[in-house]
C-alpha cells in the first residue's frame, strides 16, 4: 500500500455517457487535484463504467473526494479504499532495446519477474508486467541499462478483499488476520508468466 | 399510437406537468422555435427581459421565495453566457432552477457555427447537473429528470441545452415517467445512533448554540428549529443566509457572526461548548481562522451533503441527511432544559457588545434607512440586496420576522442580483411587499429590468442606499490598502429619480433624516414599482469587522 497520506485510491461506477469524464476531470480540477493515474473500462453490469483514480491533493482537501465525486449526477458509486483491505495491479508494456549481446540477460530478468514477452524485433523486446505500483517500478529500474524505447502503463485498477469471515464485509484489514495475505513485498514475484 | 409533438411543444407540456406557470427570459435564433408554441400554451406566462442574466437571477429568487422552481430560457451562444453569472448565484447558494437554452443545429454543432458555444462544457462548475438533448424523444424525461434533480437534496440549478433542429423535431411524449436515475442519492432518514449521539452531547453541554443556516430555509424546518431551540433553551445563530431561519424578535434569536455580523453571536460560537451546525457550510466568512474558530466547543454538524462534513472544520457528530427529518427525529428526544447561566452570559453578551448602535451623523445613514425600513413594515417584508455595504446593513438591521423572507447572494456575492431578485421574488409573491436594498453600483449592473418591472407593473421597492461609491470596496482601500482609493468612486451616476421616471415608474428621493419615514410610506402606498434614492452619506464603513481570515479577538470597531 502506498503509504504517501496526500494519495487516495477511488473506485467508482459510473454511467457510461459523453462528457462523464470531462465532468469527473473538472471536478477533480476545481478542487485542486491532480489525477495520478486513471483506469476507465466496462464493469459487470451493461452501461456502467468502473473507474479507478488515483489522486493527489492536500489532505484536507482529499478528505471529501469520494463524497464530491458520488455528488455528480452520473456517478453511481465512488469510494475511497485506499485504507481499507484492498488488491490492485497495473499493467505496463515495457519496450527495451535488444541485440544478441543483451537479449538473453533481458530474458533472465523476464523469467525472474515472471512477465510475458510479447513482441520480439531485430533490435527491441517488448514485456507485458501486471503487478503493483512497486513491481513494476523496479523492473524499470532494472531494465533502464538496456535503453528503454518506450513505457506504456494502464494505470491501477483495484477492488476491496474479500472477507475470510461470514458476516464481515468486504475491504477490512482486522478480518483477515492469519489468514494468508501477500503483501506488497511479496508480490513482486507473484504474477504473470514468461 | 398517441399523438407526435414537436421538441418545442414537448417542452411546454413538459414544463406545465411541472407545475411551470411562469417563465423568465429572452429569445435569439436558436430558441425560436420554442417561442414560436408558446400561444399555444396560455398557462405559460413569459416575462421578457432586458438581459438573460437578469432572467436567471429572477428564476433563482421566484425558486428561493417560493416553493417551485423557477425557470429561464435564453437562447444560444450569448444569450447562454449571459445566463453564467445567474446559474453560478444559484449554486453557491444551492438554489433550485432550470434553465432551457437553444443551441444551434445537430448538424452544426462542432462547427464553430454562428451563436455557438459549449454551453454544457462552459456551465459544468457552475450547476447542478446538465444536459445535451439531442433527440426530441428525449426532452420529457430530461425535463422531468432535470426538476427533480433542481429541486431535491442539495438544490441546485440545472440547464438544458436543445439543439434549433430538436425543437421542431417530432416525437411522443407519454407525460411524466417515474423517474429512476441509478447515480442520484438523496440521503434517507439518518440512523438512531447518530441522532442518540448528537442528543447525548446536546444534554450534556453547558454552552450549546445553534447556527443555523440556508438548509433551514431550503429544508422549510422553521417549526422544527424553533421547537428544538425553546425546548433546549438553546441560543441561535443564524449564518447571513440562514438569516429569516429564525424570528429575530424571538428571546433566543441572537444575530449572525463572521466578518459583519453582530459581535455577540461571534462571541457566543467563541464561548460556547458545543455548536449545532444546521444546514450551513462553516464558510469562511463565519469561521475566519479555522484554528482559531471557537476552539473550545465541540461540533455536531447536520447536512444534507456529506462533503460538506468536515471541510473547514472538525466535526465531532456528523449527521447526514435532509434538516426537516433530522430535526423531527431530535426534537422528541431532547428533554426540556433551562440552563440559566448560559442564558445569562449569552444576554449579558448582547448588553455589552450591543454592535448595531447606530451612531449619531447629520447625515442619512444607510443604517438608518434599512431601520426605518425594518419599522414600518414591522419586518414582515420580502427584502433583497444586492452585494456591499448595504448587503449587510440590511442584515444587521432590518429585524426578520417572516420565515424565509431574505434573499441576497452571500456564497457567489454577486453585485447586480438586488434588481431582478425582486422581480422573481414578486413574481412569486404577488400579494407580499417586496423591497429591494441596492447599491449605487450593483443597480446600474442590472437597472434595465426596471422596463421589466414596469412592463409587469410589478409593485417591487427599490431602495438605492446611494453613496456614489462602491462603498465597499472604498472600505477595504481604507482599512487594508492605506487608504489608497482606486476606481471607488461613482461621478457619473444617472439621476435616478429621472431614471425611473423615464421608464413611467415613481422615483423618490430622501437626502435628510427628517423625511426618510415619510418617503417610504408613500412608496409603499403605491400600486406600481418605485425607485426610492437614498442620498446616503458618501465614505462610511460597516461596523463591526472581523477582517478576512481572523478570529474574533481581531475585530474591529467595537471593545471586545
Ligand atoms: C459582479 C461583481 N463585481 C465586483 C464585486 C466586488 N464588490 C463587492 S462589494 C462592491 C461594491 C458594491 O458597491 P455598491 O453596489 O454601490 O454597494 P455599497 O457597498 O456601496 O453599499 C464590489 C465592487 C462583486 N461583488 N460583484
Amino acid at each position: 500500500m502506498s503509504s504517501n497520506k496526500n494519495q487516495r485510491t477511488i473506485t467508482s461506477l459510473v454511467q457510461d455517457r459523453p462528457g462523464v469524464l470531462s465532468r469527473i476531470s473538472g471536478l477533480f480540477r476545481r478542487r485542486g487535484f491532480n489525477i495520478a493515474s486513471l483506469a476507465v473500462g466496462s464493469s459487470e453490469e451493461p452501461g456502467l463504467s468502473r473507474m479507478t483514480f488515483v489522486v493527489e491533493g492536500s489532505a484536507t482537501s482529499l478528505k471529501s473526494v469520494a463524497e464530491q465525486l458520488d455528488k455528480l449526477i452520473e456517478v453511481v458509486e465512488a469510494k475511497d479504499i485506499t485504507d481499507k483491505n484492498i488488491v490492485w495491479r497495473e499493467l505496463a508494456l515495457i519496450k527495451v532495446s535488444s541485440n544478441e549481446k543483451t537479449r538473453s540477460e533481458i530474458l533472465d530478468l523476464a523469467k525472474i519477474f515472471r512477465v510475458n514477452i510479447i513482441d520480439i524485433g531485430v533490435s527491441s523486446l517488448t514485456m507485458e508486467i501486471t503487478g503493483g505500483k512497486e513491481k513494476i517500478d523496479s523492473l524499470i529500474e532494472l531494465l533502464r541499462k538496456f535503453d528503454i524505447k518506450e513505457v506504456i502503463r494502464t494505470g491501477r485498477v483495484a477492488t476491496l478483499r474479500g472477507t475470510l469471515i461470514e458476516g464481515r464485509p468486504d475491504g477490512e484489514y482486522k478480518s483477515h488476520s492469519g489468514a494468508n495475505i501477500q503483501n506488497d513485498s511479496e508480490e513482486i514475484y507473484e504474477s504473470g508468466s514468461v | 399510437m398517441s399523438k407526435q409533438y414537436t421538441g418545442a411543444e414537448i417542452v411546454c407540456r413538459a414544463l406545465i406537468n411541472e407545475g411551470v406557470d411562469v417563465v423568465f427570459g429572452l429569445p435569439g435564433g436558436a430558441v425560436l422555435p420554442l417561442y414560436g408554441v408558446l400561444s399555444q400554451f396560455p398557462e405559460i406566462n413569459h416575462i421578457l427581459v432586458r438581459h438573460e442574466q437578469g432572467a436567471a437571477h429572477a428564476a433563482d429568487a421566484y425558486s428561493r421565495s417560493t416553493d417551485k422552481v423557477g425557470v429561464a430560457f435564453a437562447t444560444s451562444g450569448p444569450g447562454a453566457t449571459n445566463l453564467i453569472t445567474g446559474l453560478a448565484t444559484a449554486m453557491m447558494d444551492s438554489a433550485p432552477m432550470v434553465a432551457i437554452t437553444g443551441q444551434v443545429g445537430r448538424s452544426a454543432i462542432g462547427t464553430d457555427a454562428f451563436q455557438e458555444t459549449d454551453i454544457t462544457g462552459a456551465t459544468l462548475p457552475v450547476t447542478k447537473h446538465n444536459y445535451l438533448v439531442m433527440n426530441a424523444s428525449d426532452i420529457g424525461d430530461v425535463i422531468h429528470e432535470a426538476f427533480y434533480i433542481a429541486k431535491t437534496g442539495r438544490p441546485g440549478p440545472v440547464l438544458i441545452d436543445i439543439p434549433k433542429d430538436v425543437f421542431t423535431e417530432k416525437s411522443y411524449y407519454n407525460g411524466r415517467n417515474e423517474i429512476s436515475i441509478p447515480g442520484y442519492k438523496i440521503p434517507s432518514k439518518t440512523t438512531k445512533n447518530k441522532i442518540d449521539e448528537a442528543v447525548a452531547l446536546i444534554e450534556k453541554s453547558k454552552r450549546p448554540v445553534i447556527l443555523a443556516g440556508h438548509g433551514v430555509i431550503i429544508s422549510k424546518a422553521f417549526s422544527q428549529l424553533k421547537e428544538f431551540s425553546e425546548k433546549s433553551q438553546i441560543p441561535v445563530v443564524t449564518t447571513l443566509l440562514g438569516i429569516s431561519s429564525f424570528p429575530e424578535d424571538h428571546i433566543l434569536s441572537c444575530g449572525f457572526p463572521g466578518m459583519h455580523g453582530m459581535a455577540y453571536a461571534s462571541l457566543i460560537l467563541d464561548q460556547s461548548d458545543l455548536i449545532i451546525g444546521i444546514g450551513t457550510r462553516f464558510d469562511d466568512r463565519i469561521v475566519g481562522d479555522p484554528k482559531r474558530f471557537s476552539t473550545k466547543s465541540k461540533k455536531i454538524h447536520i447536512d444534507i451533503d456529506a462533503s460538506e462534513i468536515g471541510k473547514t472544520i472538525k466535526v465531532d457528530v456528523p449527521i447526514i441527511g435532509n434538516i426537516i427529518d433530522v430535526l423531527n427525529q431530535i426534537n422528541p428526544e431532547l428533554s426540556k432544559n433551562l440552563r440559566p447561566e448560559w442564558l445569562d452570559t449569552v444576554s449579558k453578551l448582547k448588553v455589552n457588545h450591543p454592535s448595531l448602535e447606530i451612531p449619531n451623523s447629520d447625515h442619512l445613514l444607510g443604517q438608518s434607512v434599512v431601520k426605518a425600513l425594518s419599522e414600518i413594515t414591522q419586518g414582515n417584508a420580502i427584502i433583497c440586496s444586492g452585494v456591499g455595504q448595504h448587503q449587510m446593513w440590511a442584515a444587521q438591521h432590518y429585524k426578520f420576522i417572516q420565515p424565509n423572507s431574505w434573499i441576497s447572494s452571500g456564497g457567489l456575492g454577486t453585485m447586480g442580483y438586488e434588481v431582478p431578485s425582486a422581480i422573481g421574488a414578486q413574481v412569486g409573491n404577488p400579494d407580499k411587499l417586496v423591497w429591494s436594498i441596492c447599491g449605487d453600483g450593483g443597480f446600474q449592473m442590472t437597472m434595465m429590468e426596471l422596463a421589466t418591472a414596469k412592463e409587469n407593473n410589478l409593485p417591487v421597492k427599490y431602495a438605492i442606499l446611494n453613496n456614489n461609491h462602491l462603498g465597499m470596496i472604498t472600505q477595504w482601500q481604507g482599512l487594508f490598502y492605506n487608504e489608497d482609493y482606486q476606481a471607488e468612486t461613482y461621478t457619473g451616476n444617472p439621476d435616478f429619480v429621472k431614471l425611473a421616471e423615464s421608464y413611467g415608474i415613481k422615483g423618490l428621493r430622501v437626502d435628510n433624516k427628517d423625511d426618510l419615514f415619510d418617503v417610504i410610506k408613500v412608496a409603499n402606498s403605491h400600486s406600481g414599482p418605485v425607485v426610492v434614492d437614498f442620498v446616503i452619506k458618501k465614505v462610511d464603513n460597516v461596523y463591526p469587522m472581523i477582517p478576512a481570515g481572523q478570529s474574533v479577538s481581531e475585530l474591529i470597531g467595537e471593545n471586545i
